[in-house]
């Protein structure tokens, strides 16, 4: 039982970092429809900044985390501007092309710069190590891990809930038309959302090179695990999206523990099951936040 | 008075329709001067019958592709088990080739048969999803199943059988390539014919307008369950004309990359061409070959850079420049679009 | 006589919202029959159910004595169940004859063997093909039917509309909106067309345009918020109050 606890935790852990990845893809393919194969790009951006901001300019974990959230938000800026924006209208083809390309750049570029190996970093000292909790010895990286991913979480719900911005992003995933019609203009609020998530997406990069590993292949090798959650958790869809994203890192860290030969294997029938299952998400056809 | 000794003068109308179906000169060309490769380059010959297997797979991509409209990024899920089936069908004995193909077309084909209701049934995100998922699936499968496979080594133990039971695979790829010009060859004329025939035409209704074929009575669904599944059945056979000719297979035919690469090839060469898939192949992998030779992360940048720049900006430049020059190849002007 | 077309209690619904209230429409061999009423009655969603677009909520649709509410579109239409369509729906890169033949080899199927379906070129079709042509040549499109459709005028492509249905050879043929968009001076040759289609095939007719209703119509079915007002002769439904009211009223909006 208490190993049991101890895998949930670990699950739980990872299905957060998951989310935070994920949550971008989430929105990007719910208001503009854009499939975007590349988004594990800008969380691999995210780890590569931080083995750079920590090794080369010794700068401290913790300071490093928004330095980077606000650098891949840029960087993703700049791609939105030039690359994506002029395929909003395209056909899924092209944008699949697209983001294929990108993908391929950003894994030669970075076996360019940093190798084809798994890149070390080092967290600092009081987050190492194990805390006991009525029996369990629970990693305090991941313990770290939770906490923020539970306040991003809040924040990203209180924001849309609560402010004009999120009242905007709202209507516009829900009838971009009549969002448009009312005077939202809604690729701006998707540019900004983009480039929010893209910044999410590259903090849960740098926090997962612990949990997930950081090599140039990354966008690839987790590219099925953001779009199984997005499409599982419904386009568009926070709470959605969250629980997909903590559902699968449960799974599949039992998987692999439980079941270790059948390796990725799992995923993609679990993939491939959920799709037909839930054509339009687990949370239902609704597109509501 | 006509050929085939009919009476009655032909219409006006059925001359054009007649001048789309003939092979054209440019066709004629197009095959002589693949054997004339055979002549003309003896020492690449290896890469000859490559470009000509790509163009094989390509081809049978551009049916759901370019003709069905279907998108797919696992379509490598097909010409791997195609490789893998004529592989170990040797290794058990049946080393004949063009069993071997015969069997691989016939796997590939099943699983496409099962899998296309399942690709079939959602709009493009989730045929994307449900294709990438089953391509990784088999993948995996592959990597898992070592003593089937031999995982990341490549498959043990691989017999070369002589064509028909009469002509060896050399060191030069002498055999080889005439062997893969010639499936090649009778492959592309069945699909030619295919392509020209009632069927053809009721494909192209449907990619045009679904909603009115519908309405027409074709039964859409069944129709592209159905050249699903013969397009899956031709990957296979590309699959399996790679390991025969090869003498080797691994798992990177199962690879993510090599389908997005064929959407590529596909692209550059133009979709609902029937020569696009060829010209495409030619082209990428010649590219490859010169680019690769600097290093091979090199041309995966250069790859990228070149699918960012046809979305972004060639949609109707160099690659509707290319469309159009492999139009004017397939058809006749009349009845040309460009 | 038994009819061609007919719905029994025809019923559709969208959650509370009745779309479709027990529509009983008949149609004999050779009916000349039309379907008004102002905007949102109901008819296209009238005739999505009757060409199998969308499933009924309850009821039941007869195509020349069976049952077809629960076929397939497709199987309809090989059945003799033709539709033209509001909004052209054309095949812009196709040319009318290859559009027109396509239709004829696929009703013909049965007839073709697999070979000639898949493998003999098409232009081994010769009697396909010569029936398409004779009939684009009825619909004044001959001078036109090695274009592609995208090139064709509007007035033209509204004529092809026609041509795919009848192409099916329909035992019905439901009109939905022919003249949608055809300018007056244009709106001739369409009504000749109209004038001069085959005696046999029921026509369902739905028409904004009360002229063209009146001069065609044998018989008149007003469809309000999904249900059957009055059906009745021209002569009839012009005389009728509750449909000047429905018109009447609809002009005060």
């Amino acid at each position: 039982m208490l190993h049991f606890l101890g895998l949930l935790f670990d699950g739980l852990a990872y299905g957060t970092l998951l989310f935070l990845i994920s949550v971008g893809l989430s929105v990007t393919l719910g208001l503009m429809g854009f499939i975007n194969l590349a988004h594990g790009v800008f969380a691999m951006l995210g780890g590569y900044l931080l083995v750079l901001l920590m090794g080369r300019f010794g700068i401290g974990f913790l300071a490093a985390l928004p330095i980077i959230f606000v650098l891949v938000a840029l960087v993703s800026l700049v791609l939105e501007r030039t690359l994506y924006r002029p395929l909003y209208k395209s056909t899924h083809l092209d944008q699949v092309l697209l983001t294929v390309g990108i993908i391929f750049v950003a894994v030669a570029g970075a076996t360019y710069f940093w190798g084809p190996g798994q890149q070390p970093i080092n967290i600092p000292g009081w987050m190492n190590g194990q805390l006991a909790v009525g029996g369990l010895e629970l990693s305090r990286y991941r313990l770290f891990l939770m906490a923020l991913g539970a306040a991003i979480t809040l924040g990203l719900v209180f924001g849309l809930e609560r402010t004009r911005f999120g009242a905007k992003v709202r209507a516009s995933v829900e009838r971009p038309r009549t969002a448009e019609a009312m005077g939202i203009p809604v690729e701006r609020v998707f540019q900004i959302t983009f480039a929010l998530g893209s910044g999410l997406a590259g903090l849960g990069g740098a926090l997962g090179v612990e949990v997930l590993g950081l090599d140039p292949n990354f966008p690839l090798k987790y590219l099925v695990y953001f779009l199984l959650i997005v499409v599982v958790g419904g386009p568009g869809s926070i709470i959605g999206t969250l629980s997909a994203a903590l559902l699968l890192g449960v799974a599949d860290t039992a998987g692999k523990y439980y079941i270790p030969q059948t390796g990725a294997f799992l995923i993609y029938v679990m993939m491939i099951v959920l799709l037909l299952m839930f054509p339009h998400g687990l949370l239902g056809r609704r597109k509501s936040i | 008075m006509n050929a085939r000794g009919r009476t009655d003068p032909k219409p006006h109308y059925l001359l054009a329709l007649a001048a789309q179906e003939r092979w054209s000169r440019y066709e004629i060309a197009f095959w002589l001067a693949l054997i004339a490769v055979y002549f003309l380059f003896p020492d690449n010959l290896m890469l000859a019958a490559q470009i000509l297997i790509t163009g094989l797979f390509a081809v049978s991509l551009d049916l759901i592709l370019g003709y069905a409209g279907i998108v797919t990024l696992g379509h490598a899920a097909f010409f791997g088990l195609g490789a893998y089936t004529a592989g170990l069908l040797t290794t058990v004995g049946y080393t004949e080739p063009v069993l071997g193909l015969l069997a691989a077309g016939a796997v590939a084909g099943a699983f496409g048969y099962l899998t296309s209701f399942l690709v079939l049934r959602g709009r493009d995100m989730s045929r994307l999803m449900i294709t990438l998922g089953l391509g990784l699936l088999l993948h995996e499968l592959a990597n898992e199943a070592t003593n089937l496979t031999g995982g990341v080594d490549g498959l043990q133990g691989m017999v070369a059988g002589r064509v028909l039971g009469l002509f060896d695979f050399d060191l030069y790829g002498k055999t080889a390539y005439f062997y893969v010009l010639t499936v090649c060859f009778l492959i592309f004329a069945v699909v030619r014919a295919l392509m020209t025939a009632p069927y053809g035409l009721s494909l192209r209704s449907i990619r045009e307008n679904p909603q009115r074929a519908v309405a027409i009575g074709i039964p859409i669904r069944a129709r592209l369950t159905n050249i699903y599944t013969f397009a899956a059945v031709i990957a296979g056979i590309s699959g399996a004309l790679l390991t025969q000719t090869t003498q080797f297979v691994a798992l990177d035919v199962f690879s993510f990359e090599r389908s997005a690469d064929l959407l590529i090839i596909l692209l550059v060469g133009g979709t609902a061409t029937l020569y696009g898939g060829f010209i495409g192949a030619a082209v990428f992998l010649l590219a490859q070959n010169w680019l690769s030779t600097l290093n091979a992360q090199y041309w995966l940048f250069w790859l990228g850079i070149l699918l960012i720049v046809t979305t972004r900006y060639m949609r109707s430049g160099v690659l509707g420049g290319l469309k159009n020059l492999s139009h004017l190849a397939t058809r006749r002007r009349h009845g040309s679009r460009a | 006589m038994k009819p061609m077309l007919q719905t029994t209690d025809l019923c559709k619904s969208f959650g509370g919202l009745k779309v479709t209230q027990s529509v009983n429409l008949s149609l004999e061999a050779g009916a000349r029959h039309a379907l008004i009423g102002p905007n949102g009655a109901g008819k296209t969603t009238l005739i999505n159910q009757l060409t199998g677009v969308l499933r009924p909520s309850s009821g039941a649709i007869w195509l020349d004595g069976e049952d077809i509410t629960a076929l397939p579109p497709y199987k309809r239409a090989r059945r003799g169940l033709a539709r033209t369509f509001q909004i052209n729906s054309l095949f812009p890169h196709l040319t009318p004859l290859e559009a027109v033949t396509a239709v004829i080899c696929e009703r013909e199927q049965g007839n073709l063997s697999l070979l000639d379906r898949r493998f003999f070129k098409l232009t081994r079709r010769r009697k396909e093909i010569d029936e398409a042509h004779a009939l684009l040549e009825r619909l004044n499109l001959a001078d036109d039917c090695q274009r592609q459709t995208r090139e064709l005028a509007y007035g033209k492509q509204r004529l092809l509309e026609m041509a795919l249905a009848l192409a099916l050879r329909p035992k019905v043929l439901l009109l939905d909106e022919p003249a949608a968009g055809v300018p007056e001076g244009e709106s001739d040759e369409l009504l000749a067309v109209l004038a001069e289609l085959p005696q046999e095939i029921s026509i369902l007719l739905i028409e904004h345009d009360m002229s063209l209703v009146f001069r065609f119509a044998q018989r008149i079915t007003v469809l309000v918020s999904g249900a059957e007002l009055v059906s009745g002769t021209p002569a009839e439904i012009a005389g009728d109050p509750r449909v000047q009211e429905v018109y009447l009223g609809k002009h005060h909006d």
